[in-house]
């Protein structure tokens, strides 16, 4: 393909562009939330729950009242006063914007003081009480599932799912949902296998922890507001706030700068609903910026446990896979019952089997609310199932990549949706990996007290469906391109990448080319930046939009009788007889889709697939238990690369933000549901002195024949692997097999002490 | 009760009204308008909130702001904007993603390269281990650090001045 003429010589895609923000970010001066001050500004801090669950007798907000300074303190009901129903979330209307009636979890919030002074606000914050006569509460799972401890009295799912309808009104249960899957006959096949093999895994809350913790701002007139806000999802905000207040959208304006990372925390509303209505109630700007500490109760990563069960024949062949998958969802649904589907139906792993059930239960526990983080539920079945797969290898005597082999979902093939897996380079994922770590050569297994093993693991993802992307691009007078979207740069690196496709299409350089962030004013709907779902669906439609755009640019030369390779400030200059004027361009991309029958079962389940595998060596101290990462491989299929350097970037980011969570990151929970380690003093994240020894990442040779330009999304497929590969290769230094994350020093002398 | 403080931010003598308990970081923000430094932790731990006083490293959401008086404070802002070998490097080597603690890694890495100028991957590692980055640009930021020290090389000590 011809891919530049005219301003550029080289392609746009496929270069390593520098980030169009560069200078901003080095320089301290990107646009975060952050750093909003707005006149007359109120700050706004909150006052949460001690218990874990509870109903509320009583608040006492007088002494914070009488602080100097304090402008108002609002509780539950003062927003029942404004909103009589205050409950919002993306599948289940069930968040109140402050508590109402009862608390759910330690840190729920349950009043606010505003001041104009920061400091007054959190004194004030800080002599508010409140009386709860305590509920029995659940915390586990699967204890959830049978639990006498209800979370919520009535189920409420908002209405936009269909799969969670079934669900309205129903009482006594904290089930949010129950996805089933069958294909072929499971328990049958399983009788029949020549060996069953059945392991538990479980997987530990942790949190997203970005750096610019959540913050939101709002203001308002009589009849219109403006919320700037860190969030992942400005139109979803727009939508769900105009919603509550029974507005039209257009008098709701949602504004996004750059994000301080994301990772699925800043999804959907967080603190967008609460600082909407404080500023209705006191006509002044309100903003509500968290500390890092308030972020652990604000939103999480699932903790999961999965049984996983495998029917095996003589040929080593998995016949049979029943996965049952427990999600525990906190005390709110948020995203959850998305992840428990979604995720869900992914629970056999790249295999091809033919006869599979899957149960996958979103279930309410009185902990903070779980959402989607870097991976949407993904990196916990991964876990499970290439857990499982090296024990079932090794009880076979099958070295681990040949029995993967054996088993491989390959192109062609329907997966246990019974969609067809198509541009999936599964194959090619598993062989470079074990090619990387030279499998098949002999290994120093170490010596004395330090043992070393190696592991392998393969997991893939279905990018989520049925959403959809709009965008429009400008072509300016003088040649130069605007591009408005709503999705949001977190760092990921959105903005140069889709600056990048529409410089490709327009046949203009890359840095030609600006980016308009999110203004629900300004920029069209997009489902959401998460997902992995951007370059996809944004970057489809950016491609449509300049392809219109350059259709138009077109239809005016031929108009003005110019030849083709008219440069187009000329085309401008023709037409109007001066600089004037601009091209618009507009693509809304929705790719098919069929859903789910009773059964799970679709012929297209996904717009594409992601494949990620890492392989690891580690070093086990035998004498301490603590495992050292010598050696990490991702290996990955991103389609064909927008910008090859910014994938590798988000390949190594991915897994060493996984390697926290495999290696150390966990949330402590006392038995009153209190949290003990929220802050980075006792919740360590990954830092410089936890790099592996030695890190390459590589993307296969690919192409996404659906994507744009052949690309498809890469910000969550480095985590798929890292985990379970560390476990087998702890197994394979040490012969013990941890089943529960994180991969602590302690459990894995423990488990050696066994 | 506020004071004031007087000292000299990025090579400019200034003064400012400060309350006993405000940061570091909180007058930058409020009186200056300067949002490089960042708090994040608000505990000292990630490094996003650091600013050099008297060329020395300090946690800006910890350090008081009234201890300032009489000191040369310098901040990413220094320089009017205009790219420093680090800074430069860091964009050459990608080694920014969300770039909130970009500010913290770049102020860091002048003063590392201040002390030691031909760094080794350890001596990287282990000066900078007090900056996070959940983006976990590190491999990044190492092969940034290692080129800065190169440019600096090349081109002679090209440090922002304190005092203009």
């Amino acid at each position: 393909m011809k891919r530049a003429t005219q301003a550029t010589e080289t392609p746009q895609v496929g270069r390593s562009v520098p980030r169009l923000e560069s200078w901003l970010k080095v320089t301290g001066r990107a646009e975060y939330v952050h750093n909003l001050r707005l006149p007359g500004m109120l700050y706004g801090k909150i006052f949460r729950s001690s218990v874990a669950h509870g109903r509320i007798k009583s608040i006492d907000t007088s002494a914070a009242r009488a602080v100097g300074g304090v402008h108002r303190v609002v509780t539950g009901e003062d927003v029942r006063a404004l909103v009589p129903e205050p409950y919002y979330g993306p599948a289940f209307h069930d968040q109140p914007v402050l508590a109402l009636d009862k608390v759910r979890y330690v840190g729920e919030p349950v009043a606010v003081v505003l001041a104009s002074d920061p400091h007054v606000a959190e004194e004030a914050a800080a002599l508010i009480t409140a009386q709860y006569e305590e509920l029995p509460a659940v915390y586990d799972e699967v204890e959830a599932v049978t639990s006498k401890a209800i979370v919520h009295d009535t189920l409420r799912p908002a209405g936009t799912f269909p799969d969670l309808k079934h669900l309205k009104g129903v009482k006594n249960t904290n089930v949010a949902l129950d996805f089933r899957l069958r294909r072929g006959d499971a328990a049958g096949a399983m009788a029949k296998a020549h060996r069953v093999f059945e392991h538990r895994f479980r997987t530990q809350q942790v949190m997203h922890t970005p750096l610019e913790p959540l913050v939101s701002a709002a203001e308002c007139t009589e009849s219109s507001l403006t919320i700037h806000t860190a969030s992942q999802s400005p139109s979803f905000v727009r939508i769900e706030i105009a919603r509550l207040l029974g507005w039209p959208e257009n008098r709701v304006r949602v504004r996004v700068p750059f994000l301080g990372g994301g990772f699925g925390a800043k999804l959907y509303i967080k603190l967008e609903a609460l600082v909407s209505v404080l500023s209705l109630m006191t006509r002044r700007p309100v903003k509500i910026s968290l500390s890092m500490e308030e972020q652990f109760f604000t939103i999480t990563k699932h903790a999961s446990t999965f049984r996983i069960k495998s029917g095996v024949d003589r040929d080593g062949r998995v016949v049979a896979r029943e996965c049952e998958v427990w999600w525990n969802g906190g005390a709110y649904a948020d995203i959850g019952p998305r992840v428990t589907q979604k995720s869900g139906f992914t629970a056999p792993g790249p295999y091809d089997v033919q006869d599979v059930a899957i149960d996958s239960y979103a279930l309410y526990t009185n902990l903070p609310p779980a959402g989607a983080l870097r991976g949407f539920g993904i990196p916990q079945l991964v876990w499970a199932y290439e857990g499982h797969t090296d024990m079932v290898a090794r009880e076979l005597g099958i070295d681990p990549v040949e029995f993967r082999r054996r088993n491989l979902l390959r192109e062609g093939r329907p997966q246990a949706t019974g969609t067809v897996i198509k541009d999936a380079a599964i194959e090619k994922v598993l062989e470079r990996t074990a090619s990387l770590l030279d499998w098949d050569k002999p290994f120093d297994r170490g010596a004395g007290t330090i043992r070393r093993g190696r592991g392998i693991a393969l997991g893939f993802k279905a990018c989520i469906a049925n959403t959809t992307s709009l965008a429009a691009v400008n072509v300016n007078a003088d040649g130069s391109c605007t591009v408005y979207i709503s999705t949001v740069d977190m760092g990921q690196g959105s903005d140069t990448a889709m600056a990048q496709i529409a410089a490709e299409v327009l046949q203009i350089a890359t840095e030609q080319v600006t980016v308009v962030h999110s203004d629900t004013d300004v920029t069209p709907f997009d489902m959401a930046t998460l997902g992995s779902r951007s370059l996809f669906h944004t970057g489809n439609a950016v491609k449509l939009a300049a392809q219109d755009a350059l259709k138009k640019l077109n239809e005016l030369k031929g108009e003005l009788k110019l030849p083709a390779d008219t440069p187009i400030p000329d085309v401008f200059r023709k037409k109007y007889g001066m600089r004037a004027g601009s091209v618009m361009g507009v693509g809304n991309f929705i790719p098919p889709y069929t859903p789910p029958d009773a059964n799970g079962q679709t012929d297209n389940a996904t717009p594409f697939w992601m494949v990620g595998a890492s392989g690891v060596e580690v070093e086990v101290d035998t004498e301490t238990g603590r495992v050292r990462v010598t050696r990490l491989v991702n290996v990955a299929d991103v389609g064909t690369p927008v910008n090859p350097r910014i994938v590798e970037t988000q390949l190594s980011g991915a897994s060493i933000m996984q390697l926290g969570f495999t290696l150390f990151e966990k949330m402590l929970f006392d038995e009153q549901g209190q949290l003990r380690n929220a802050s980075l003093a006792e919740y360590k994240i990954p830092g410089f002195l936890d790099l592996p020894g030695e890190l390459v990442n590589e993307a296969v040779v690919s192409e996404q024949s659906t994507g744009p330009f052949g690309a498809k999304g890469v910000g969550e497929t480095g985590t798929f692997g890292v985990s379970p590969a560390i476990a087998n290769a702890i197994h394979d230094a040490v012969g013990v097999r941890l089943t529960e994350l994180p991969l602590s020093a302690e459990a894995v002398f423990d488990a050696m002490q066994k | 009760m506020r004071k004031p403080v007087a000292f000299t931010l990025n090579g400019e003598r200034v003064e400012a009204q400060v309350a006993p308990h405000e940061t570091l970081v909180e007058v930058l923000r409020e009186s200056f308008g300067l949002f490089g430094a960042r708090e994040s932790c608000g505990q000292g731990l990630c490094g996003c909130c650091t600013v050099l006083v008297n060329g020395t490293a300090v946690s800006g959401c910890l350090y008081l702001a009234s201890l300032c008086q009489g000191a040369e404070v310098r901040t990413v802002e220094e320089g009017g904007g205009e790219l420093d070998a680090v800074q430069q490097a860091f964009i050459e080597r990608s080694a920014f993603q969300c770039g909130f603690c970009t500010p913290g890694f770049v102020l860091m890495t002048r003063q590392l390269l201040d002390e030691i100028a031909d760094p080794s991957d350890d001596d990287i590692r282990h000066y900078l281990s007090g900056n996070l980055c959940r983006c976990a640009t590190y491999p990044e930021i190492l092969e940034a650090v290692k080129l800065a020290a190169k440019k600096r090389k090349e081109k002679g000590s090209e440090q922002f001045s304190g005092n203009k």
